[in-house]
């Protein structure tokens, strides 16, 4: 099943990347490339087999809620492209 | 003091607790080695020699005062660039994160900060961790210290390079799904990726956050052994992090391989292996076998399905870690005007380099709504049998034995397709879906560039690893060799 480029500016949205005509094109060519190497898994029969999502099995470690250190706000702000007033700025989301 | 540049951790460290030298005659002997030597190499992204000297002086201080110092104390090590120190630029190789100074440092680095070794560089890779040559650095490529004209190999591949043109003692890496035992291979040092939940991943920016581990390269072995020792252990900061005992691994080395079981998977040595690579691995089972160990041939019969299950769940993954990158929080921020999603997607355009784009996309795809069972799940279901795979020849046998890349080092430039490169990692991804530890140790030259062999262990099973490299080790010249540059 071939992605056409239509499908791959979908995903390239959901990804949140803007991708030119030309990266779209060969985005499509090498998504198309990748899933071609896919198709050997879906012969596979898998019924009855559980995921691994970790090979150790850990889950739901939990600690005490306790408060402890964090960063400052200074060391939180030191790395925005654009701080104000103590806080992250960000392009206007919601109108006037 | 240019004779310093050859020695190993163990010997530096025994040499100056002698006296002979001192932690900052190292380390600006190292870093003279840097100034002399990167601009053929290009191994780093950053040098930090003032840190370095300051990090330095202060070992020689506690010396002098008589405290008794743990063995990497004064010993130069490469970071490589996708794990945060406080204060130092940290890129992770990619200009999404050009200008990124984390405010903390990973647990590892804070480990051997504690341990007093001493940081002299952040090491070259591949964005974010993603490819096998260093070659998709943001920032520029890395060279291979045995033919310049080379990759190291990656994505750890300045640290390797770094390590094998003496411009550190030691280094870490990190490896998803191959990217320290590779680039050890390629440039003829040793390189171990732990099991999965031995080393914390704190502070490491995340690739693919179920297959990633940290891991040490060294000249020799018993370098690898005891940089593990220092960084290993439970970290209340990385839940994945295993609370399990650490074994002093420099003591396990020495155990010997008499009556070890080596299994070696015939799915190995298929999958494009050289020749040459193919007969210096068989050599090194021969050496084995005549210092103790038996040797029989084995299966695992689902190997070639990990290629294609590794390239779903590791892009799957790192299309959700990497979606924190959105121009407001840390690094490049589009100077395009856009709204708050053109924002994010022109300043992830801009950042992010091709292969990079091509692992979101294809991760994104394979979480999208109608396609996860297809895709992620299906993966994951041929990942357990992966690990099946493992559990039943670990009945039989105490350690396999496989090549660790398919060939020996290529040239800059020479594999543009994106597949053909991803075939390089095809004898080292199936033990990260395993969440095994492997080792790669050289054990040999082909037209005068180096080979490596991959030793693969039961999960948490380092010893067993040290062990035979080292006893391998011992008995051949492979790890004396070093670069003419």
């Amino acid at each position: 099943m071939a992605l056409s480029q239509d499908e791959v500016r979908k995903v390239a949205l959901l990804a949140r990347l803007e991708l030119t005509e030309e990266e779209i094109a060969s985005q499509a060519k090498h998504l198309n490339d990748l899933l071609g190497q896919f198709e050997k898994l879906q012969a596979l029969d898998v019924t009855g087999i559980e995921p691994t999502s970790h090979s150790i099995p850990i889950v739901n470690v939990l600690r005490d809620d306790v408060e402890r250190p964090s960063l400052s706000r200074e060391e939180t702000l030191a790395n925005a492209p654009e701080a104000r007033d103590g806080c992250f700025v960000v392009p206007r989301i919601v109108a006037d | 003091m240019s004779e310093l540049i050859g020695l190993t951790a163990h010997e530096a460290a025994e040499r100056m607790a002698r006296g002979e030298f001192s932690a900052v005659e190292l380390t600006q002997a190292v870093m003279d080695r840097i100034e002399a030597v990167e601009p053929q190499v290009q191994a780093f992204l950053t040098t930090t020699a003032d840190s370095a000297l300051i990090a330095a002086a202060k070992v020689d201080e506690r010396r002098a005062q008589g405290e008794s110092l743990p063995p990497l104390a004064g010993i130069p090590y490469a970071l490589k660039d996708n794990m945060c120190t406080v204060g130092v630029k940290s890129t992770a190789g990619s200009k999404i994160l050009y200008n990124f100074i984390p405010p903390y440092d990973a647990t590892v680095v804070a480990r051997l900060k504690a341990a007093g070794a001493v940081l002299v560089g952040k090491a070259n890779c591949d964005e974010f961790a993603m490819g096998s040559s260093t070659e998709n650095s943001g920032f520029h490529p890395t060279h291979n210290p045995w033919d310049l004209a080379r990759v190291p190999g990656g994505s750890s591949g300045g640290s390797a390079a770094a390590v094998a043109a003496q411009e550190c003692v030691i280094a870490l890496g990190s490896d998803t799904g191959g990217s320290i035992r590779q680039p050890a291979a390629l440039c003829g040092v040793v390189g171990m990726k732990p099991t999965y939940g031995r080393v914390s991943r704190s502070g490491l920016i995340a690739y693919a956050s179920s297959l990633d581990q940290i891991g040490p390269l060294g000249r020799d072995v018993t370098d690898c052994a005891l940089l593990l020792n220092a960084i290993a252990g439970h970290d209340p900061l990385d839940s994945t992090a295993a609370n399990v005992p650490v074994p002093d691994f420099a003591a396990a080395c020495k155990s010997g391989v008499k009556g070890l079981r080596i299994g070696i998977p015939q799915e190995y040595f298929g999958q494009g292996v050289t020749p040459e690579v193919s007969t210096l691995v068989h050599a090194a089972i021969d050496k084995l076998t005549e210092l103790g160990a038996t040797a029989e041939v084995c299966s695992l019969p689902y190997t070639e399905y990990a290629l294609a299950a590794y390239y779903i769940i590791a892009p799957a993954e790192a299309s959700s870690n990497l979606a924190r990158f959105d121009g407001v929080k840390y690094g490049l921020r589009t100077k395009q005007l856009a709204g708050h999603i053109g924002l994010t997607e022109k300043t992830r355009d801009e950042g992010f380099g091709d292969e990079v784009k091509q692992r979101i996309m294809i991760g994104t795809y394979a979480l999208s709504a109608g396609y996860y069972d297809a895709y992620y799940k299906r993966a994951q279901q041929v990942r357990t049998l992966i690990r099946q795979d493992f559990d039943r020849v670990f009945e039989t046998f105490d350690v396999l034995l496989t090549p660790t890349a398919p060939s020996t080092a290529f040239k800059i430039g020479e594999k543009s397709d994106p597949l053909e490169m991803k075939l390089a990692d095809v004898c080292t991804i199936p033990v990260n879906m395993a969440g095994l530890p492997g080792l790669s140790i050289p054990c040999g030259f082909a037209d005068g560039l180096p080979v490596g062999l991959q030793l693969i262990g039961k999960a948490f099973d380092e010893e067993t690893l040290f062990r035979v490299a080292y006893t391998y080790e011992q008995a051949t010249e492979w790890h004396k060799a070093s670069p003419k540059l």
